[in-house]
């Protein structure tokens, strides 16, 4: 074992999660501060609208990097979903998660070059990348030209729908990097994970 | 009861081209005969000087006639020049002090406008009808159901002077501003014109007034969207206040509530939400929290 490398992150795929990760820090900091119509001396409320504006259009294109790359490279096979034990495996793993871990049980799904996600983490970024974060960046473009909504979903107004929908992906992603940081601790070392998709190699 | 002697005095407008008045009021050109020269002459009317005579049927005094306002003198043409001399009625002379307008509260609505940047630039000489045309005015705001009509209506008054440089030159001395320009900070800016009316940002809203009268200097303006977009939004103080209450009174159910609160920012419209978002935030830090102490003290 010991040191066992593998490039598990190719230049692409860190230079979309940099612009991605600094884009969306960007977004929750301002979503929130809007959100709470917080007039703060810190981000006035003009500020906030207009750097949520400018990181919402750099996550947008970023995703596009991230779609693409995905759907051109090798990569993308990382994100496929196996039919048998699409429940079982993702419930094995957070059982490790939570009692496994401390009770001296190896890594069920341990990474390979073969297997660069867990079955949970894997689940969760299907979720967030391929439905909140688009759904996230549709409702965006829509709030940006709400001439584009329709008026009326029953006796709601389109405009708040795509709100509600807006803030609730944001609230979602917000979520999910609150645990996508706290699990990324979770390696040989605390900050080796984050060493990794620095320089893009894996210690296994 | 009133009304009644009105209209029987009243002429029809409907019929401009047999009215005195507006069988040249109404065109934009007129004939007449020039004793002098011997021969009947074709001139342009004054456009300032051209009434919609359509407008006119459906305005809050088509019961009146011209001459109820204007001297009786000028049943005869060529006008006498001195005619225009003349102090006309202003509105408090006939509304002020009146009990059955007691609702519309002039007196109240003068005393605003004497604070207004319209009285301190133009003193009495900025009277009701620059923005309510004694000819034409309809009181939409009260009888309209509609608010997108009573925004149109309302922000026609304003830009009449304000998307007009002759008009706004007469009051201001200097050119008008460009509103699409000046109002480049306003997200949505055509949605806003469209939904919103200028008085919203533009004057000092007070509860118990319809619509404030004391228009602000543009510095004194709000442009801040919090103070729309939020829970306690100014705008629950003034047109929408009172759409939502009608709206209520109506179907009154839940949904029409909801619905009205749409100009608030984010999950902020629904208090359940934000109550769930609150409570999943801090169920998943208390489990990173729970976690961690497990990773450190059970190696």
């Amino acid at each position: 074992m010991g040191s066992n490398k593998i490039y598990f992150y190719p230049i692409w795929l860190r230079i979309w999660h940099g612009f991605n990760a600094l884009g969306i820090i960007v977004l929750i900091i301002t979503g929130i501060s809007m959100q709470a119509s917080i007039e703060s001396s810190l981000i006035a409320f003009n500020t906030a609208v207009n750097l949520h504006n400018v990181a919402g259009i750099i996550v947008s294109l970023s995703y596009l990097v991230f779609f693409f790359g995905n759907l051109f490279t090798k990569n993308g096979r990382y994100y496929l979903i196996k039919f048998s034990g699409f429940l079982k495996r993702p419930v094995k793993q957070a059982y490790y998660y939570a009692w496994g871990m401390f009770h001296g049980m190896s890594s069920p799904y341990p990474l390979s070059e073969r297997r660069k996600f867990n079955p949970l983490q894997k689940y969760f970024y299907v979720i967030v990348m391929y439905m909140a974060v688009p759904l996230a960046i549709l409702s965006g473009i829509a709030l940006f030209f709400p001439e584009l909504i329709i008026e009326k979903i029953f006796a709601f107004s389109g405009i708040s729908i795509t709100a509600v929908v807006h803030s609730a992906m944001g609230f979602f992603i917000s979520i999910f990097l609150v645990i996508h940081l706290y699990v990324a601790s979770i390696g040989k070392s605390p900050a080796e994970n984050f060493k990794s998709i620095i320089s893009g190699w894996h210690h296994v | 009861m009133w009304i009644g002697v009105w209209s029987l005095k009243a002429q029809s407008y409907e019929n401009a081209s047999q009215h005195q008045c507006l069988k040249c009021h109404s065109k934009t050109s007129y004939t007449y005969m020039n004793t002098v020269k011997g021969k009947e002459e074709h001139r342009l009317m004054n456009p300032y000087f051209v009434l919609d005579t359509v407008a006119m049927t459906s305005g809050v005094h088509k019961q009146f006639d011209c001459t109820d306002c204007h001297s009786s003198e000028y049943a005869s043409y060529p006008h006498n020049g001195n005619l225009k001399l003349e102090p006309m009625n202003s509105c408090l002379d006939c509304h002020g002090g009146d009990e059955s307008f007691a609702s519309y509260h002039f007196e109240r609505i003068e005393e605003e406008f004497k604070k207004s940047v319209h009285y301190k630039a133009y003193g009495d000489n900025f009277s009701c009808s620059k923005c309510h045309s004694q000819h034409t005015y309809m009181a939409t705001a009260r009888n309209s159901s509609s608010v997108k009509d009573i925004v149109d209506y309302s922000n026609k008054m304003c830009l009449s002077c304000h998307s007009d440089m002759k008009k706004y030159q007469l009051v201001s001395g200097h050119e008008n501003p460009q509103l699409v320009k000046v109002h480049d900070w306003l997200p949505n800016q055509e949605l806003h014109f469209k939904h919103v009316r200028c008085i919203e940002c533009h004057t000092e809203v007070t509860d118990s007034l319809m619509v404030s009268h004391n228009i602000l200097a543009k510095e004194q303006a709000l442009k801040n969207c919090v103070e729309c977009h939020s829970a306690d939004s100014k705008l629950k103080a003034s047109l929408y206040k009172y759409q939502n209450l009608q709206k209520r009174s109506e179907d009154g159910g839940l949904l029409s509530v909801l619905s009205n609160e749409s100009y608030i920012i984010g999950t902020h419209q629904s208090p359940l939400l934000q109550l769930a978002s609150i409570i999943i935030f801090l169920a998943v830090v208390a489990g990173i929290v729970i976690h961690s102490m497990f990773r450190i003290f059970k190696k």
